[in-house]
């Protein structure tokens, strides 16, 4: 566990060394924050012209989730590749490091730095509920941001998973979206098509738990299984990409 | 304390290592001799828990490296050959990195100790980036210090350092050899005379020689080829030099310079010396030649010496 953080905590304060970070960051926050504005112009009319629903925070999160498509990829995609090009990996494979540990500390250091920018989105909500009466629902902002978190993680997950694959991060990032797309958009599709058997397409879909549940205040094991298994099929796809490095 | 039986490891259908035994006791220095390519980075991997070998097995530390690798990574001491570092890292955070990666005690008092070990305490706040090649390869040499493992592993470790810095990287290793083992690799013959109570010549993944300091010194220096260097021609002297019992002229270099060869066993050179001066020419040079390391090679793996 503690060495699970060491590697964490270097991959954290890595992501601050390198513009990358920052540019996902910005990715992230101006087109929230434009959002946001909109949001709260949108509702501010409606309440001139007589009443309005209160408005809610949750798009802001949809946004979040719908941008980590493109972005989390760039996050992940050097994490391990970069280490095999360096040759750093064979100083970390070297010493009593798991592998598992390794792939997991990686993880985990990219999901702090989600985290972090999680927090900063903090500030819309806290804006909204002081131009709410009487506030705004604050259980429907924990569920969904519970559910950004899982999202985050199983698209991190698999992310470092691929990027052990590869030397090249360039390919691990195209793979990644690739991959994303696909289960985000793409997966789901045919279900509305099929006579039967279309719903565990459905459950399938990376984005279907968190657009149509989470995000709507509605916590289901199932959705939480969904994302946890997806995390876990991502770290153990880099502990194996790892291992098969090692007896090449 | 390494003790290697029968290791073999293939790249696909490339063998690198083949059937490697050997040993190495605690405060002996055991040096790694060979041509690049030869199998000696693949051997240090395995040994060190990097890749596990395709046949037969290695105990390093009392554990052995496939069944309890993580045993053996805590005790080794590792200096890859490309020197792997974090280019954004400082030196000394790097060190501090490394070091709690191995659950080390007190690792600021660590890392500032391996760095006063490689003499880099003065660069501790730098970015490893910055460095030259000399320094990071002693950023190398302090993680792998770090620990102070039992067993060290070195590949390579004074490949691009300066005559300064490989005087004192070597004084270091012998420093620490004096209670831990070392194994180390090396290409250049001198160095591994230099430092290393016992020496492996690997060629193609086999050693082809294991041999003492000692005897492979006498082998190498033992003055029975010299070269001899006067002012002006001298075919003619050089004819009646050959004419010396024992002595035997091999060639003539284009600068002028003659090369002779000794009878096995016999040191010639005062003789050769007093003709020279007798025969009133200007002695300029008076030089062994010790066999290069292709040589050794050469003779043994059963090839004989062609000069070209």
């Amino acid at each position: 566990m503690k060495t699970i953080w060491t590697i964490a905590k270097r991959e954290y304060d890595n992501y601050f060394n390198s513009p990358l970070a920052y540019v996902i960051a910005f990715a992230i926050l101006l087109p929230m924050g434009i959002y946001f504005a909109l949001i709260m112009w949108f509702s501010a009319q409606q309440a001139f012209y007589g009443g309005a629903p209160a408005p809610d925070s949750t798009p802001l999160n949809w946004l979040f989730a719908f941008l980590m498509i493109f972005l989390s990829p760039a996050l992940t995609m050097r994490l391990l590749s970069d280490e095999a090009r360096m040759g750093t990996l064979e100083l970390l494979l070297t010493s009593p490091v798991r592998d598992f540990e390794l792939v997991a500390g990686k993880w985990l250091g990219a999901m702090m730095f989600i985290f972090s920018i999680l927090l900063m989105t903090l500030i819309y909500p806290i804006i909204m509920n002081n131009f709410v009466t009487p506030g705004i629902d604050w259980i429907l902002v924990l569920s969904s941001y519970i559910g950004l978190v899982l999202v985050c993680s199983a698209m991190l997950a698999l992310g470092v998973g691929i990027s052990a694959i590869f030397t090249n991060q360039f390919a691990a990032f195209f793979v990644t979206l690739g991959l994303f797309f696909f289960l985000w958009f793409m997966i789901g599709l045919p279900a509305g098509y099929l006579p039967e058997g279309g719903g565990i397409l459905n459950y399938l879909s990376l984005s279907t738990h968190f657009s149509e549940n989470m995000n709507f205040g509605s916590i289901q094991l199932g959705d939480i299984a969904y994302y946890l298994s997806l995390t876990a099929l991502g770290l153990f796809t880099g502990t194996t990409a790892i291992e098969i490095r090692r007896w090449r | 304390m390494i003790k290697v039986s029968g290791l073999t490891k293939d790249y696909g259908a490339r063998r690198a290592v083949h059937n490697l035994n050997f040993d190495a006791q605690q405060g002996e220095i055991v040096g790694f001799l060979g041509p690049n390519g030869a199998g000696k980075t693949t051997t240090m991997r395995i040994l060190t828990g990097y890749m596990p070998p395709t046949d037969g097995e290695a105990i390093v530390a009392g554990y052995d490296v496939v069944e309890e690798s993580l045993e053996v990574r805590k005790r080794v001491g590792y200096l890859p050959e490309t020197v792997p570092l974090y280019n954004d890292m400082v030196v000394f955070d790097y060190l501090k990195f490394m070091g709690e990666l191995r659950h080390l005690p007190n690792v600021d008092d660590r890392a500032g100790e391996a760095l006063e070990m490689v003499g880099l305490t003065d660069r501790a706040s730098g970015y490893i980036g910055n460095l030259s090649k000399g320094m990071r390869q002693r950023v190398g040499l302090a993680q792998a210090l770090l620990h102070r493992p039992e067993v060290l592993i070195l590949d390579e470790p004074t490949i691009g350092l300066d005559p300064g810095q490989v005087v004192e990287v070597r004084e270091l290793i012998r420093e620490i050899g004096k209670e831990r083992t070392v194994l180390l690799s090396t290409h250049i013959l001198h160095e591994a005379q230099n430092i290393c109570d016992r020496v492996l010549i690997i060629n193609k993944g086999k050693i082809v020689a294991e041999d003492t300091t000692e005897n492979l010194q006498a082998r190498l220096l033992g003055a029975e080829r010299v070269i001899v260097r006067v002012r002006g021609e001298w075919d003619e002297l050089a004819d009646t030099v050959k004419e010396i019992k024992g002595v035997r002229k091999v060639e003539t270099h284009e600068d002028g310079a003659v090369e002779f060869e000794f009878a096995s066993g016999k040191d010639l050179r005062p003789e050769v010396a007093k003709h020279v001066i007798k025969s009133g020419y200007d002695l300029l040079e008076l030089r062994p030649l010790g066999l290069s390391l292709e040589e050794i090679f050469l003779e043994l793996t059963g090839n004989d010496v062609k000069k070209k």
